[in-house]
């Protein structure tokens, strides 16, 4: 759906605490160029949170993160989040904004794109959402499956080199969650270097790459869905899919 | 003598009242309106950053903020006035000759600004965390998150609070008379005032407060009517079968 340049994403022994309660506990991930890894596991087991060290949107307090194997910790966050887009269960939108302005904000701002380059670029990632119609309105006038395909277009509109998804169908009513896992498995097959944490068993054994699992603040497992679905080694890992299968 | 009457004739003598009007609308408007919107522009500026300041995670521009805010509530708007006025006198002497106006406008925004200043503070934080959040991860830095995103939110939630203290602004205007001021620099309220003193009818000072309402009432609503339309966004398109992403099956329905 875009042609991106994706870079491959490894997160090394990242630990993290808000004061006693340590939240990441040494947690790696690997995902190469281009492939999609799927983050699963118990509410509470750090998920978000690694999510959120990988743009830095929280400092681990040890650990590594490298894009393409160079360590981004000591880059100007601001620049590092323009390569890396997120999206976020409840989408984040500005409801100030109309949809068209939410995609071309960043775009002027950041990108010093023209207004006719941004508003241009804005509705070509719209038309990819399926979503060209809706330009002018408001946020809050749209569903909230359309809301969140806005916020994946406002992320794609930046040519990030990673796109990471935080519980991005979480917040939907169940008839909406289609079209949204719809075009993150586009993005997917198009090539995009994406992490996604998920509650959708499904998406995660049909579209990852990798599926890895999480439980007290580290990774437990990681493999290929066949292996991680079909044959769980950690009894945790057992447990857990007992419970959500 | 009946007091009704002498009421009425004190308050509501029309030829009092047809005898002020054109200095009211020739000198006392004009300046009243220089004075309240020069001072409403300043005060929102150095309102707006003390509430950032009053936010920030830096002590040295909180504390300095908060210390302000209390001071500037806490006086009476009298004290602020003469004590601007009086006190830097000698100073705007040097700089603006013999015209009370610019310490005048500099003290009411003072004073507007401590108010306005909480008022945008509360606006501010009362925009989710979230739209902080969205903002930063699309590179954003905390400042222009802060005033492309934050800010703009923050500040229409408030903006019936914020007209309030443009109507307390328009009203303090009129202790500038304090200062001393020549015949051409009257605002309302002084105009009034001279013309009750000579004649010693009141009716050009009820005059001079139907001025001040002409100016306030008609504000009240207009933000009123601003704050709805903004909480509504402008009426909506009608609903239109929601259209799918390009490439899905044809079973990825997304009803609405």
């Amino acid at each position: 759906m875009t042609t991106t340049t994706s870079v491959s994403l490894a997160v090394r022994d990242v630990h993290l605490a808000f004061g006693a309660h340590r939240v990441l506990r040494g947690a790696d991930l690997d995902v190469a160029r281009g492939r999609a890894a799927c983050v699963i596991g118990p509410s509470g087991s750090g998920k978000s949170t690694l999510l959120r060290t990988v743009n830095r949107l929280i400092e681990p307090d040890r650990g590594d993160v490298l894009l393409d194997g160079r360590s981004v910790l000591r880059d100007d966050p601001d620049a590092l989040r323009q390569r890396i887009g997120m999206v976020f269960q409840q989408f984040n939108l500005f409801p100030h904004l109309s949809v068209l302005r939410n995609i071309t904000l960043a775009l002027r701002k950041l990108k010093k794109l023209s207004e006719d380059e941004a508003v241009a670029l804005a509705r070509a990632q719209l038309a990819l959402v399926g979503l060209a119609g809706k330009a002018d309105a408001r946020p809050a006038q749209l569903s909230g499956g359309q809301q969140q395909r806005v916020a994946i277009a406002r992320a794609l509109a930046l040519r990030p080199q990673v796109m990471l998804f935080d519980e991005a169908t979480s917040a939907l009513d169940p008839e909406l969650v289609k079209g949204v896992l719809a075009v993150m498995a586009d993005l997917a097959a198009a090539g995009m270097t994406m992490v996604v944490v998920t509650h959708e068993m499904g998406f995660a054994r049909s579209v990852a790459d990798t599926v890895a699992f999480m439980d007290a603040g580290v990774v437990l497992e990681a493999g290929p869905p066949e292996a991680v679905f079909e044959a769980p080694e950690h009894p945790r890992l057992r447990r857990f899919l007992s419970q959500v299968l | 003598m009946d007091p009704l009457n002498t009421l009425w004739e004190t308050f509501f003598d029309w030829d009092s009242m047809r005898e002020a009007l054109p200095e009211m609308l020739t000198v006392g408007l004009p300046n009243t309106l220089t004075l309240a919107v020069s001072a409403a522009l300043l005060g929102s500026v150095l309102g707006m950053l003390l509430a950032v300041a009053g936010i920030s995670r830096t002590r040295w521009l909180r504390w300095p903020a908060r210390v302000y805010t209390d001071v500037f509530r806490g006086l009476p708007a009298a004290a602020t006035i003469l004590l601007i006025g009086v006190g830097l006198a000698p100073l705007g002497m040097q700089v603006w000759g013999p015209n009370p106006y610019p310490l005048g406008v500099l003290a009411l925004s003072l004073i507007a600004a401590a108010y306005l200043g909480e008022i945008f503070r509360a606006g501010i934080l009362s925009v989710e965390a979230a739209q902080l959040e969205g903002a930063r991860a699309l590179g954003f830095s905390w400042g222009e998150a802060m005033r492309l995103v934050i800010i703009p939110q923050g500040v229409r939630r408030v903006l019936p609070a914020w007209v309030n203290q443009l109507i307390a602004l328009i009203k303090d205007s009129s202790l500038v008379y304090f200062l001393g001021l020549l015949a051409s620099q009257r605002e309302l309220f002084r105009i009034g005032q001279d013309y009750a003193a000579n004649t010693g009818n009141q009716s050009a000072l009820l005059l001079a407060g139907l001025f001040y309402l002409v100016l306030t009432v008609p504000l009240t609503h207009a933000v009123n009517w601003l704050d709805r339309r903004l909480r509504q966004g402008r009426p909506a398109a009608p609903p239109e079968p929601e259209t799918e992403p390009a490439g899905l099956t044809p079973s990825g329905k997304d009803p609405r």
